[in-house]
């Protein structure tokens, strides 16, 4: 993690913190104490911290607060996640704030760091993408958990700002904007009696590689739908494996862009610590073809 | 140690453990007893229960479950004024006819059983806790115990009163 990242991590922290300890105030049910850390969940039910920020598994985003808070708390997480494919590397890093089970605030910090493809792309070794993505969810009804004798799932809605700082660089290869809105549908359903936990996701996008080479293109500039699906079961209390899909637009004309896929394993140390590694298909990037490797993350929750 | 003393001393355990096994659960108002007061229809199969080593298993568990929350900073208030003797017979019974153990539930109904406790889902939470270790203790599978929560979670919404 480079020098900046760090220190755009450490405000993040601070932020997040602070408004943890700050929010309670206005909207503490009388007489009810407020916890930090408790046990309103079960081990992994609420996903981990993804690519993005906000709760969901590695790729996808699911209608889960982030967090171990119940209604009456507050929870939350920071993240690291590093991915390395054949040709490609990306590090995102992040803080998210569950409020009382019902809102979750996230941002994620994304380096698309290039390597030595940079230099056979033309545009210098090491060449980065930054992203910065600000998410906020919206849980609306049901719960994922809890709800184990009714079909209805947990139904959140969604919002995800995405700002990339290399403008001109997504012009010259055909991109529109470097900023870009996703807003996404999420129903999550834990089948307890089968240990399973399922997520369907649809969002509305313009981002070409979820916004890493800018949004829209010479090929479309319209929100298209896309989806996104994950399929987990609980092996143990602290062990969930499973397999996401995360259906992509192909806006741009330089390079096709194929749908991502990931096997992953998350593992939950403790409800403050887990850990997910993936194995993932992220498919062609900017005429890079069949990238695929290994998905690390690290998550700290409080 | 003079005599009446040294009496004392030795009698105080044998008079609490007389006191133990002869306790008597206290009297509740009284109410209509069905199995429908469990809040839960029963599983159809019958290998789960045999997961849980049937009646004794479920029976090591709610002792353990129980004893662990009496002592749990997290869960100890609500189980201060409790009737222990009537709640482990009680939840005993409930467990086994959810778990399609053959048994029949004679307490009482999950709303009037948890009235003003004031429960919140964090205490829920810490008592599933509480009920996973005293499973995992019991050497219970952990997809049986996800079948025996599928069925209690749903009480939440009758319990949980804030």
């Amino acid at each position: 993690m480079n020098h900046c990242l760090s220190r755009g991590f450490v405000l993040l922290v601070s932020l997040a913190l602070s408004a943890a300890i700050a929010a309670p105030a206005a909207a503490q049910i009388p007489g009810v104490p407020l916890e930090m850390v408790n046990g309103g969940k079960l081990l992994l039910t609420g996903g981990v911290s993804n690519i993005e920020g906000g709760g969901g598994g590695g790729l996808a985003s699911w209608a889960t607060i982030t967090g171990y808070e119940t209604p009456e708390g507050i929870g939350g997480n920071v993240h690291l996640t590093g991915v390395k494919t054949d040709d490609y590397e990306l590090r995102s890093a992040g803080a998210a704030v569950g409020l009382f089970d019902r809102l979750e605030l996230s941002f994620a910090r994304q380096d698309f760091d290039t390597g030595a493809t940079g230099g056979k792309l033309g545009l210098g070794n090491g060449f980065t993408f930054r992203q910065d993505v600000w998410g906020a969810k919206l849980k609306l009804i049901g719960d994922a958990v809890y709800d184990q004798d009714r079909l209805l799932p947990q139904i959140a809605i969604g919002v995800q700002h995405k700002s990339n700082d290399q403008g001109a660089i997504i012009r010259a290869v055909g991109g529109k904007d470097d900023e870009g809105t996703d807003y996404y549908l999420a129903a999550t359903k834990v089948l307890l009696d089968k240990s399973l936990v399922l997520n369907g996701t649809l969002r509305a996008t313009k981002a070409n590689q979820t916004g890493l080479l800018g949004f829209g293109g010479d090929r479309n500039d319209d929100y298209s739908a896309q989806f996104e699906g994950s399929a987990g079961w609980l092996v143990s209390k602290r062990l969930l494996i499973g397999a996401e899909y995360r259906s992509k637009p192909n806006n741009l004309g330089f390079a096709k862009e194929d749908d991502w896929a990931d096997l992953f394993a998350a593992y939950a140390v403790s409800k403050r610590l887990s850990i997910t590694a993936a194995y993932v298909a992220l498919g062609d990037i900017a005429t890079f073809e069949k990238q695929r490797g290994f998905y690390l993350s690290l998550q700290a929750g409080f | 140690m003079s005599r009446p003393i040294l009496i004392a001393v030795l009698a105080a355990p044998l008079l609490a453990f007389a006191a133990h096994a002869f306790a008597e659960e206290k009297p509740v108002d009284p109410y209509t007893v069905s199995n429908a007061n469990a809040g839960a229809t029963p599983l159809t199969e019958t290998q789960t229960f045999a997961a849980f080593h049937g009646k004794p298993g479920l029976q090591r568990i709610v002792i353990d479950l129980v004893q662990h929350s009496v002592d749990d900073p997290r869960t100890r208030d609500i189980f201060r004024e409790i009737d222990r003797e009537r709640l482990e017979r009680t939840l005993v019974e409930q467990l086994c006819y959810v778990l399609n153990g053959g048994c029949d539930y004679t307490g009482r109904d999950m709303a009037a059983a948890h009235k003003d406790m004031g429960l919140t889902t964090a205490d829920m939470g810490a008592l599933v806790e509480n009920l996973q270790r005293a499973m995992d203790k019991e050497g219970v599978p952990f997809a049986a115990q996800n079948r025996l929560l599928a069925k209690l979670a749903p009480m939440k919404r009758t319990v949980v009163e804030r």
